[in-house]
C-alpha cells in the first residue's frame, strides 16, 4: 500500500511537483498517467527514495520513505527508466546481486534466483552475459532483479518503452499475476490505452499536479469524454500551469 | 553493514576482472609500460657512455706511414686505422660537411722531428661544436697524448732520470658516492612509476563507481535498494584497492625482473632492489592505494560521464608527479616536514632504500600515518558525496 500525501520538489527554479496526493492500494493495480515532463518519474522516484521530497510524505506500508527510507526500501522493487545492467554479468548473476543485497539468505538465493528466472520464462538467456541484450531481454532482467526478494509493492517506470508487442503482452500478463498476488502495483506511462487496459484506479497528473484520481469509467464521467484520448486531454486541461 | 560490503565487493571484483580494459590497464599496461621505458632510457644511456671503451673506432688518418709505432699504439687502444681524405683541404671540408667526425693528419717529417728530439707536429681536424662529433675527437686526442706520455717517460728514463719529476701535483678523486647511491639518481623515477601503475589499476573501477553506473543506468535501481550508500561506496573503494594493489605489486615486481637485464653495474650503479625492498616498498606505497582510490573516486563522482571522468582522471594521474618533479628539480634531502606530503614522503624513502641508506623509522611512521589519514578523510568525503541526490545526474 502506497500513501503519498501533498509531495512537493523542485530543482532548482523548477517546480517538478507542487502538490501531488494519491494512494494505491494492495491487491490492485494503479497507473500514473501524465504527458512528458508531468512529474511521473519525479513522483516515483521520490517513492524509491532517490529523491528526497521538499515537502509532503510518502508512505510504503506505512513506512516514511524520508524518516525510515532502509525500511521503505526493503517493502519496493523497481524498475527505474532505463534501467541498465552489468554487462560482464549474466543475467543470473545480475539477479543473485540484487537478491543478495536486499538481504536474501545466502543459502536461499540461487533457489529464489531460479524461481524468479522461471516466473519471467527468461531461462533461455539467463546463463549469458548481459551485454548485446536487446531491449525486452534487458527490461524482463531488471524485473526479475527488481522483483527477486518478494516486495508487497512495485513501482515501474515506464516499463513498456521499447518494448515489442509480445514483450509488453507478457509483460501485461505478469502484472495482472502480480495483482493477483495481492501486491500493490505502482506504474507510470504516457499511453492512455495501455493505462486503461490494465489499470484498476488511474492518477492522471500533469504540472506537478494531480487532476483525476479515479476508475476508468470515473474519468469517463468526470470529464464527460467517452474516448479515453479525449478525457485524458480534458484532464490535462484541468489544471493550469503555474 | 560487513555482508552488505563484501557483496558490493565480491560483485566488483568478478565484474571487472571479466572487464577487459580494466584488466589490461590494471595488469599490463601499469605494471609492464614503466619498467620497459625505463628499461629502455637506461639501456640507450648505457650504450651511449659505454661506446667509447667498448666499441673499435674507425680514425681516418692522412700519412698513417709515417708513423708506424703510433699506428701500432693506436691500435693497441682499440681505434682502427683507416685512409683518410686524399690531402689537408679535402679532410677539412668532409669534416665540416659532417661527413667524417675527425681526421688525423701526419706530416711527412714526422718521423724525423721524433727522432731528432723536436715536438712532432701531428694535426687534428674537428668540429669542436658538434657534441657528438667531438667524442669521437676527444678519444683520439686522449690516445695520442697517451703515447706522447709513453715516449716522454722513456726518453727521460733514457737520461737517467725518473719520469716522476715531471708530476709535481697529483690529484687524486675521491669519490664518496656508493654505487648504490649513484643508483638513486636514476632510479630516482622509479617510485613515481609505481605510483602511475597503481592509479592505472584503479582508474576503471573508481569512473565505474559513480560515473560509469549512471551511464549504464544501474545506478539508480542499486541505490533504491535497502543497503546504505556508504556501504555501496566503501564496498566499490576496497573493490578499487585491490585492484591498485595488485597493480602495484605487479609493477614492482616487473620492476625487480627488469633490473635484471640492464647492465647497471657498467654505469657504477648496484641499486638496492632485492625480494626484501620489493616487499618493503610495497608495503611503504600502499597506504597511498586508499588514498588514490578515494581522491579518483571523488573526482569521477563530479563528473557528467565516463569520457569526462576519464579526462579528468588522466590529470589526477599526473598530480602526484608535482611534488616528485619540484623536489628533484630543487634536489631537496629528505626532511621531517616533507613527510606529511603524500607521494612525496613515499619517494624520498624509497629512494633511500634503494641507495641503501639506513630507513628513518619516524619518517616511515609519518610517512605512513599522514597519508592513511588524508586517506581516510578523502574516503569520508567520498561516503558523503555518495550520500548528494545531484549524484544521479
Amino acid at each position: 500500500m502506497i500513501v503519498v500525501t501533498d509531495l512537493q520538489k523542485s530543482f532548482g527554479k523548477v517546480r517538478a511537483l507542487s502538490g501531488v496526493s494519491f494512494s494505491a492500494p494492495d491487491g490492485k493495480i494503479t497507473g500514473l498517467l501524465g504527458p512528458n515532463g508531468a512529474g511521473k518519474s519525479t513522483t516515483l522516484r521520490v517513492l524509491y527514495t532517490v529523491l528526497r521530497p521538499d515537502a509532503g510524505t510518502a508512505l510504503i506500508d506505512g513506512i516514511d520513505v524520508v524518516k525510515n527510507s532502509l525500511a521503505a526500501r526493503q517493502r519496493i522493487g523497481s524498475l527505474p527508466h532505463g534501467a541498465g545492467l552489468y554487462p560482464h554479468l549474466t543475467a543470473r548473476e545480475n539477479i543473485a546481486y540484487y537478491a543478495a543485497l536486499c538481504g536474501v539468505d545466502r543459502a536461499a538465493v540461487d533457489d529464489k534466483v531460479q524461481g524468479i528466472i522461471d516466473l519471467l520464462e527468461i531461462t533461455a538467456f539467463a546463463d549469458r552475459r548481459t551485454k548485446g541484450f536487446s531491449q525486452g531481454q534487458r527490461t524482463r532482467i531488471a524485473l526479475a532483479r527488481a522483483l527477486v526478494h518478494d516486495p508487497q509493492n512495485i513501482i515501474l517506470d515506464e516499463p513498456s518503452n521499447g518494448l515489442d508487442v509480445m514483450a509488453t503482452r507478457s509483460l501485461r500478463e505478469l502484472i495482472l499475476k502480480l495483482r493477483d498476488a495481492g501486491r500493490c502495483v505502482l506504474f507510470s506511462s504516457h499511453v492512455m490505452q495501455e493505462v486503461a487496459v490494465l489499470c484498476d484506479d488511474i492518477c492522471i497528473i500533469a504540472h506537478g499536479k494531480v487532476a483525476i484520481d479515479e476508475s476508468v469509467d470515473g474519468i469517463r464521467e468526470r470529464t464527460g469524454c467517452d474516448d479515453l484520448e479525449d478525457a485524458f486531454v480534458a484532464a490535462i486541461q484541468m489544471v493550469a500551469p503555474e | 553493514m560487513t555482508r552488505t560490503l563484501l557483496i558490493v565487493f565480491a560483485k566488483e571484483v568478478i565484474d571487472n576482472f571479466r572487464d577487459r580494459r580494466t584488466l589490461a590497464s590494471a595488469l599490463l599496461m601499469g605494471p609492464l609500460l614503466g619498467p620497459m621505458l625505463f628499461a629502455f632510457v637506461i639501456n640507450l644511456s648505457i650504450e651511449r657512455s659505454l661506446s667509447d671503451v667498448d666499441n673499435s673506432m674507425a680514425l681516418p688518418v692522412i700519412g698513417a706511414e709515417h708513423a708506424p709505432n703510433l699506428r701500432r699504439f693506436l691500435e693497441s687502444r682499440n681505434i682502427e686505422i683507416v685512409a683518410g681524405p686524399a690531402d689537408r683541404a679535402a679532410a677539412i671540408t668532409a669534416v665540416k660537411t659532417g661527413e667524417i667526425d675527425v681526421v688525423i693528419i701526419i706530416p711527412a717529417e714526422f718521423g724525423e722531428q721524433l727522432s731528432g728530439g723536436e715536438p712532432a707536429r701531428v694535426e687534428l681536424v674537428s668540429d669542436q661544436s658538434d657534441q657528438e662529433a667531438e667524442r669521437d675527437a676527444r678519444r683520439a686526442r686522449n690516445a695520442i697524448g697517451a703515447y706522447n706520455q709513453q715516449l716522454a717517460a722513456l726518453r727521460l728514463i733514457g737520461r737517467g732520470v725518473s719520469p716522476v719529476i715531471l708530476q709535481a701535483i697529483t690529484v687524486d678523486d675521491v669519490d664518496v658516492s656508493t654505487p648504490s647511491g649513484r643508483s638513486g639518481i636514476l632510479l630516482g623515477m622509479m617510485s613515481y612509476f609505481f605510483i602511475f601503475a597503481m592509479l592505472m589499476g584503479g582508474m576503471y573501477l573508481a569512473i565505474d563507481t559513480t560515473a560509469g553506473e549512471r551511464e549504464h543506468g544501474s545506478l539508480e535501481p542499486l541505490l533504491s535498494l535497502p543497503v546504505t550508500r556508504e556501504q555501496l561506496m566503501l564496498g566499490k573503494v576496497a573493490a578499487t584497492c585491490v585492484f591498485m594493489a595488485t597493480s602495484l605489486m605487479l609493477s614492482l615486481w616487473s620492476f625487480f625482473f627488469a633490473l635484471r637485464f640492464m647492465p647497471l653495474e657498467q654505469l657504477g650503479m648496484t641499486p638496492n632492489f632485492g625480494p626484501g625492498v620489493v616487499l618493503a616498498a610495497f608495503f611503504l606505497l600502499a597506504p597511498f592505494i586508499l588514498l588514490g582510490a578515494a581522491l579518483m573516486t571523488l573526482v569521477a563522482s563530479f563528473t557528467k560521464s565516463y569520457k569526462e571522468a576519464q579526462t579528468w582522471l588522466s590529470i589526477v594521474l599526473i598530480a602526484p608527479t608535482l611534488p616528485i618533479l619540484v623536489v628533484s628539480i630543487l634536489n631537496v634531502r629528505p626532511k621531517l616536514e616533507l613527510m606529511f606530503v603524500p607521494s612525496l614522503s613515499q619517494h624520498l624513502i624509497l629512494q633511500d632504500m634503494v641507495k641503501n641508506e639506513p630507513l628513518q623509522w619516524l619518517h616511515v611512521t609519518i610517512s605512513v600515518v599522514s597519508t592513511l589519514l588524508i586517506g581516510a578523510l578523502l574516503t569520508w568525503a567520498c561516503a558523503r558525496l555518495y550520500r548528494r541526490e545531484g549524484l544521479l545526474g
